[in-house]
């Protein structure tokens, strides 16, 4: 019999107790790491921005077009490997409603898939691409949420762009990892710079903003400047930035929901923390005699200690281990009905080392005051408690 | 025959916020080895204090207490809690079992902290077991037991590391009269057949019969016989 059997037997002596506790702090994990997944899911574009692409846009706001012409300028930068451009189409897919809704970007066909080397689309697929006016390429994801096929037609009543679209999807890119979007529509910009030009629109000639791949990621903040420096007096100025501040200046624009999501994620820790210190306490008060009589039998505090603090971790971590297997089919689940929502829902390491870790750090602070309380007891005080 | 426990001038002070409570007296009492010493005395007469104070649990305000030529109370806490697994074996009124355990998981606990093989540690829990008559009872816990059996087997957990000195605070306070007299049989078989020192605080005339001497105490003054 060792001191690991009796705390096993101490949690089984309520069981009741310990199994509420345990699915309460199950529970808690599980909401800590669908919060922590949605969190790390609405910023997944900036951790999954490469190093080696700047982003152009207007100076004023991201609304702004910028004009075609600066394409070729661009090109002859030094340090510019390539450069690449998108405007945002938005449109409506038969309605307004949240499933139908998906980005829809016109690109430029001849360059976007070597700027996004992470997404994969095969060969043929990116001829007929190239070739093909009106076609469009879209992702995996979104291809098998709405059973999109080669050769169907999507179309598209345009709002920015107005007149109805159809799109020929020619392809279907996939992602080379998790942290690919697989949820976008990219279709031939010409296609619909040719309709701006028949309609005389604004928008004739004019891009969104500019995807430009640099040879040295460590000389992209010299090139940011070179481009805006090009632009300064032009009345369409630039703001050059890495693709990762881009990407955080749309998530700094829900910064308060993310901020708030992240302070409820730690007070359900904070809630965990009470529930199992509740519980640990119940538990060491009741046997607070028996502390003693292992104390009057030769145990140190030390054992003592071990006692409470090893039933507190073991309830914690037991809770927080089904909480945490738990996370993943719930996530799997959420991702899933949300897929255009969070195109990449993926539990991250760092969320499931922050569960193990706040598991950990809750089992031991909860034990804290009961383990201090029981140290401190006078044996013979302890022996005149009734339990 | 050789002192075992020596108890000078030992006098035990209660404070409560402000307030002092006298419990003992500048008590001295000599227990030889081999003794089986029953202290008497109404409640609140300092019994349980003594008795406190004698097996370690409790130190003194003044005076000295030596148990085997250790002065116990110059001893620290974890110094004191390895002297009290050596020397020590409790008998309670209450027996103060582990619910949760069985009796031969209750009887093996002070046997934890000892380097014994596990083999070693089985063979000490049956031996034990058998000597109080619960041979047959070791997967038993405490509430398939009746109150008699219950004490036996505190009395084995109390003997298993083999102390120097038992110490048995109202032993058979909580006992119907049957059980009772078994348990004091036992102890008084402990005493002359395993040469056990033993000292009880009993409320009880009949039980302290069972001793060989007998102490009365009284407002925290030992009287003489």
């Amino acid at each position: 019999m060792k001191i690991l059997k009796l705390i096993y037997k101490n949690l089984l002596r309520h069981k009741l107790r310990s199994l509420l506790t345990i699915a309460g702090i199950a529970i808690a994990v599980l909401a800590f790491g669908l919060l922590r997944t949605v969190v790390t899911a609405w910023s997944y574009g900036v951790e999954a921005a490469s190093a080696d692409r700047l982003i152009t846009r207007h100076a004023v706001a991201f609304i702004f077009p910028l004009p075609y012409a600066y394409k070729g300028q661009l090109e002859q930068l030094e340090g510019v490997k390539k450069v690449s451009y998108a405007s945002w189409f938005q449109g409506t897919y038969k309605d307004q409603s949240f499933e139908n809704f998906f980005p829809r970007l016109a690109v430029d066909p001849e360059t976007i898939f070597d700027v996004y080397p992470e997404f994969t689309l095969p060969a043929d697929q990116l001829t007929a691409f190239k070739q093909q006016r009106n076609g469009c390429v879209i992702g995996k994801k979104l291809a098998e949420q709405h059973g999109f096929k080669i050769g169907d037609i999507i179309p598209v009543t345009g709002d920015i762009y107005p007149g109805n679209w159809e799109f020929t999807v020619v392809g279907i890119y996939y992602g080379k990892d998790k942290t690919a979007d697989e949820t976008q529509l990219f279709f031939n910009w010409e296609y619909m710079n040719e309709r701006n030009r028949q309609t005389e629109s604004f928008a004739t000639d004019q891009i969104g903003w500019y995807i430009i791949q640099v040879d040295d990621p460590n000389q992209a903040a010299t090139i940011s400047e070179a481009i805006d420096a090009l632009y300064v007096n032009s009345p369409a100025k630039t703001k050059t930035e890495t693709e990762k501040a881009f990407q955080q200046s749309f998530v700094s624009l829900s910064g308060a929901i993310i901020a708030s999501m992240e302070v409820v994620s730690y007070v359900i820790i904070g809630i965990i923390l009470m529930v199992l210190a509740n519980t640990i306490i119940m538990a060491a008060r009741e046997r607070i005699r028996e502390y003693a009589v292992l104390k009057t039998l030769g145990f140190t505090n030390f054992h003592v200690v071990g006692l409470i603090a090893g039933e507190s971790l073991f309830i914690s971590m037991l809770g927080g281990t089904v909480g945490l297997i738990l996370t993943f089919p719930v996530s799997q689940a959420f991702g899933d009905a949300f897929p255009t929502m969070f195109p990449v829902f993926a539990v991250q390491p760092t969320t499931i080392a922050m569960a193990i870790g706040f598991s950990v750090l809750v089992g031991v602070i909860a034990s804290i005051f009961p383990s201090y309380r029981s140290a401190t007891m006078r044996i013979v005080d302890g022996l005149r408690q009734i339990g | 025959m050789s002192t075992l426990v020596e108890v000078k001038n030992v006098t035990k002070v209660y404070k409560r916020d402000t307030m002092e409570i006298p419990v003992l007296q500048n008590i001295s009492l000599d227990v030889p080895e081999g003794e089986f010493l029953a202290l008497m005395g109404p409640s609140g007469s300092g019994k349980t204090t003594l008795l406190n104070l004698i097996s370690g649990i409790d130190q003194p305000t003044s005076g000295s207490i030596l148990v085997g030529g250790t002065d116990i109370a110059k001893l620290n806490e974890s110094a004191l809690a390895k002297w009290r697994s050596n020397h020590i074996g409790f008998v309670f009124q209450f027996y103060n079992l582990m619910p949760v355990l069985t009796a031969f998981e209750n009887v093996e606990l002070p046997l934890l902290l000892t380097n014994l093989s596990k083999k070693e540690k089985q063979q000490r829990v049956e031996a034990v077991l058998s000597v109080v008559g619960l041979a047959d009872r070791m997967d038993h816990y405490p509430k398939q037991l009746s109150g008699g059996q219950q004490q036996r087997v505190a009395i084995a957990r109390a003997i298993v590391s083999d102390p120097t000195l038992i110490i048995g605070d109202e032993p058979t306070g909580d006992l119907d009269r049957k059980s009772a007299e078994e348990i004091l049989v036992l102890l008084s078989r402990l005493n002359s057949e395993f040469k056990k020192t033993i000292i009880m605080v009993t409320h009880d005339p009949h039980a302290a019969e069972s001793a060989h001497t007998i102490q009365h105490l009284d407002k925290g003054e030992l009287k003489s016989n």
